[in-house]
């Protein structure tokens, strides 16, 4: 990571929320592009060494994004984001949720509201994400499905890759 | 739990409530016997939180610096074009 762009990683354990504050050396309509059409997202979106498929993407209000992040060994972790609302290039609210092949949503498993702002720094650009959970209880269950699903092992080395890299440096 | 409330500079009922969200996450326990109420600390429960949040701070901070690096292709293609 370039040292001089931005990036806060906040957990508010009072309001179940993560907000991620990250800066971007590009215009906002290139940023804004990256994460909302399928080619660019399927080129970024899974952390290393996972990679992203996408099955499924209608960016539009009512839509939703159908992705796998797949690890180096095949397999494949199933996500959707449905678009709740959508203001380009300046935000959209989604909903996560944990579901498999098929597109079929996980019932038992919380989903979190994405609320995701684009804004202006100078020459940069400042994307703000707020996951919003709707009680502390959700956030547990995510939590504990977190441990158990086998993403937690393959992030446990991406977490030490990078402790050594010295990217972690701001607090958690 | 007055003993707990002493070193903050915080009236008891408020305290209580700070307790109160605490431990409807989870992360403490209490326990009242007569007029004595006594917490007690989840450590594997608020390990495994840490856990789970360091993660998640993973997976953005990975998943940005791929963007950075296909950012810089896709302006140094414009340039080119």
């Amino acid at each position: 990571m370039k040292a001089e762009l931005q990036f806060d990683f906040l957990v508010d354990k009072e309001k179940n929320s993560i907000t991620v504050k990250r800066e971007f050396a590009a215009e906002r309509q290139l940023v804004w592009d990256c994460h909302t059409k399928r080619e660019l997202l399927d080129r970024w979106f899974a952390p290393k060494p996972l990679t992203t498929k996408t099955k499924h993407m209608e960016f539009k209000e009512g839509g939703y994004w159908h992705y796998a992040m797949i690890t180096p060994d095949g397999q494949a972790f199933w996500n959707r984001l449905d678009y709740q609302s959508i203001s380009p290039i300046d935000g959209y609210v989604a909903l996560d949720g944990f579901c498999d092949e098929t597109g079929v949503v996980n019932p038992d498993m919380p989903r979190a509201r994405w609320d995701v702002a684009f804004t202006d720094a100078k020459a940069r650009t400042l994307v703000t994400t707020v996951v919003l959970y709707s009680s502390a209880d959700d956030v547990q269950k995510a939590i504990d499905m977190g441990l158990k699903d086998g993403l937690a092992s393959t992030l446990e080395r991406l977490d030490e890759l990078l402790h050594t890299m010295g990217a972690t440096a701001e607090q958690v | 739990m007055g003993e707990l409330a002493e070193p903050f500079n915080m009236a008891l009922p408020s305290f209580m409530k700070h307790v109160g969200v605490l431990e409807s996450t989870g992360l403490i326990r209490s326990r009242k016997r007569g007029r004595i109420r006594t917490c007690t600390l989840e450590r594997k429960k608020l390990a495994a939180a840490e856990r789970w949040f360091a993660d998640q701070r993973a997976i953005w901070a990975s998943r940005y610096q791929n963007l950075d690096s296909l950012l810089e292709t896709l302006t140094g293609e414009d340039r080119e074009s």
